[in-house]
């Protein structure tokens, strides 16, 4: 009998909790290596174009650096033991996006339509508003479970945030969407925003609802029921997400909303037939509007056959896109390594080519390899929040790293699919990658909470009496 | 600009985009940091190789069904809970894993007799690693470890005193 004789001994030890190591050295290090990246690729891109380094470079890099830099120290003054990661992902994806937007400018037929020019300059500064905002989360709220207080209100003010588009005079209708809103010259899309106070509405919701949802229920068919009463929640968030999909004919917000919802319940009562519902649920609520909805109709048509679609849109028909067929062929023709930055075509998208479809430039110029990392890099930011709901300590915490991260998955997977035509295409916006100031804006302050989070829940525990056997036992005189 | 330079530029930016993510994997690899487990040669675990070797002559069905080493008490975790002031003085309850709710409800595992506690004051309970967290249920007076007010769910030092209105209680070996 060989293996008993081989059972390991059995050793004394001795358990004890090493000092968390704050890691905001690392932090700092893989900052600069983020920063570097987009300069390289700058540079890059200046020199496939013009064959010269472009002039902008020092103040680019400067830039870019700047706001990265104050972001680092205000972490490290108030969130020391947060996670050393979202930061730098962030850091990059956003300066990547910067240099496409850059690159898209420098090409003559966006600027012959005038989709393009000073693109990336007004990105610069959406990113230096959203670290401001970022800081701005950071500096202010010292301990997120103060939202918690905010449950009804921020149910009040998703509310109002999607319903912003349909006020008349105030909404923009573009492309068949009514997702922007229009203050002063600037337009906003209201539906980032509304991502993350809802977030913040079902955490707090749930925290308290949880026990009703998960225990009270009927086992039927292996799956638990939930009762008629607790289903109402659900029922009325379901219909809120139809309610956008019809009145704003945004398929993609309706998505995100509706999923995060589900991924929510289902980390707060861990019980499977929520998914089961919810995926039911979402996809009768999506094949019943597409049945009526022409947009929502048209989107899917492109989806399911791009090719007669473009053929359509040369024709000059009205109401049909050439695009989906022009970002499939970006990523055909950029093929595994890609053309190199500077080098595609897919300013042949014209007009949504910086926002929509930056990724179908990515896709060219970067190649199957440089997509895939850039997808890894948006998972890296996902498995950073979820990993931070793991750590937290308390509910509410748990729940809203859990829908934020979520949240950010879905809106990557409801992008990406939509433009590598997995899924039909929806009117978002990549995360830090594409142009606009809302969606930047947004997610910065996203980065923020996710980070004030994972700041709290990795904190050290107050150290424990240096030797407990030697010391009498602390009275403390009130 | 030579179509080499251009070239090499391509492969160099996807390389070190890798590099990076190939880093951040890096990173969280070495972010999975919790206890720190010292290995300690001593009389002790001399004596417990002998009992080893008595056992290997066991058949193996029969060890099976022995607790795995691991399962034991770890040397420094708590044994009991004491009230160590306020009208309960002396109470102590055994901790074998189980969570102890207090309050003045008639459902708590320590029912305070006492004014300033909540009806549903805190509890205190193991985490996966057996470390035991006090946790406050939103009490009105709030409860103090040591002095300072919990505002999160906390892990008890050994011997710390924890101050629910009058009451101090503490775990002990």
């Amino acid at each position: 009998m060989s293996s008993t004789t081989n059972s390991p001994t059995h050793h004394t030890s001795t358990i004890g909790s090493i000092g968390t190591p704050s890691r905001r050295n690392t932090e700092l290090a893989l900052l600069i290596f983020a920063v570097a990246i987009p300069v390289f690729a700058y540079a890059n891109v200046g020199l496939a174009i013009n064959d010269q380094v472009p002039s902008g470079l020092l103040g680019y890099g400067l830039g870019l650096g700047l706001l990265a830099g104050v972001a680092h120290l205000v972490v490290r003054k108030f969130a020391p033991y947060a996670d050393p990661l979202l930061l730098p992902l962030a850091t990059l994806l956003n300066g990547l996006g910067l240099v496409v937007i850059w690159r898209l400018d420098q090409s003559k037929l966006l600027q012959s339509l005038h989709v393009s020019g000073g693109k990336a300059t007004n990105q610069l500064l959406y990113t230096a508003l959203g670290i401001a905002l970022f800081v701005v989360t950071l500096v202010f709220l010292k301990d997120h479970r103060v939202l918690q207080r905010y449950t009804y209100i921020s149910m009040a003010a998703a509310l109002v945030l999607l319903l912003l588009p349909l006020v008349p005079g105030l909404g923009l209708n573009v492309y068949g969407a009514k997702i922007w809103i229009s203050v002063g010259g600037f337009t906003i899309q209201p539906g980032e925003f509304a991502k993350i106070v809802l977030a913040i509405f079902f955490a707090g919701y749930l925290m308290v609802k949880r026990d009703a949802l998960a225990l009270a229920s009927r086992r039927f068919m292996g799956l638990y029921l939930p009762r008629g009463r607790d289903l109402g929640p659900i029922l009325v968030v379901w219909f809120i997400s139809i309610l956008i999909l019809v009145f704003e004919t945004d398929l993609g917000t309706s998505l995100l909303f509706f999923g995060m919802f589900v991924i929510m319940l289902y980390v707060a009562t861990e019980r499977t037939s929520w998914i089961v519902f919810g995926l039911l649920m979402s996809a009768v609520g999506a094949v019943g509007v597409a049945s009526f909805e022409p947009h929502v109709q048209q989107r899917v048509q492109a989806w399911l056959d791009p090719m007669k679609e473009y053929k359509l849109s040369q024709q000059g028909v009205a109401g049909h896109s050439e695009q989906a067929m022009q970002a499939l062929w970006a990523f055909g023709s950029g093929g595994t390594l890609g053309t190199g930055l500077g080098q595609g075509h897919s300013d042949l998208i014209r007009f949504a080519a910086n926002s929509d479809f930056i990724l179908a430039t990515f896709g060219e110029e970067l190649g199957l390899a440089g997509i895939m990392a850039i997808l890894l890099i948006y998972g890296l930011i996902v498995e950073r929040g979820v990993r931070t709901a793991l750590a937290a300590r308390d509910p509410f915490g748990k729940l809203l790293a859990v829908g934020l991260s979520g949240a950010f998955a879905l809106q990557v997977f409801v992008v990406a699919g939509g433009v590598m035509g997995l899924i039909p295409l929806t009117g978002m916006t990549m995360p830090f990658l594409a142009y606009g100031g809302s969606s930047v804006i947004a997610n910065w302050a996203l980065i923020g909470i996710l980070i004030r989070i994972s700041d709290t829940a990795r904190r050290p525990a107050p150290a424990p009496a240096a030797n407990p056997d030697a010391e009498m036992t602390q009275v403390v005189r009130p | 600009m030579s179509e080499l330079t251009l070239t090499v530029m391509r492969l160099g930016f996807l390389a070190v985009l890798w590099l990076f993510v190939i880093v951040a994997v890096q990173v969280i690899r070495s972010d999975l940091f919790g206890t720190r487990v010292t290995q300690r040669g001593s009389r002790r675990d001399a004596g417990r190789q002998q009992q080893q070797a008595a056992r290997q002559a066991a058949p193996p069905q029969q060890r099976g069904q022995q607790p795995a080493g691991g399962g034991r008490q770890r040397r420094n975790a708590p044994s009991k809970l004491v009230v160590s002031e306020g009208t309960l003085t002396g109470t102590t309850v055994a901790l074998q894993g189980q969570t102890i709710t207090l309050g003045r409800a008639h459902d708590s595992t320590i029912v305070l007799d006492d004014d300033y506690a909540s009806s549903r004051h805190a509890r205190i309970y193991p985490d996966r690693d057996g470390q035991w967290i006090v946790e406050d249920l939103g009490s009105t007076n709030g409860t103090y470890l040591d002095r300072s007010r919990l505002t999160t769910p906390t892990p008890i030092p050994l011997g710390a005193p924890i101050r629910i209105g009058k009451t101090v209680i503490e775990l002990r070996k």
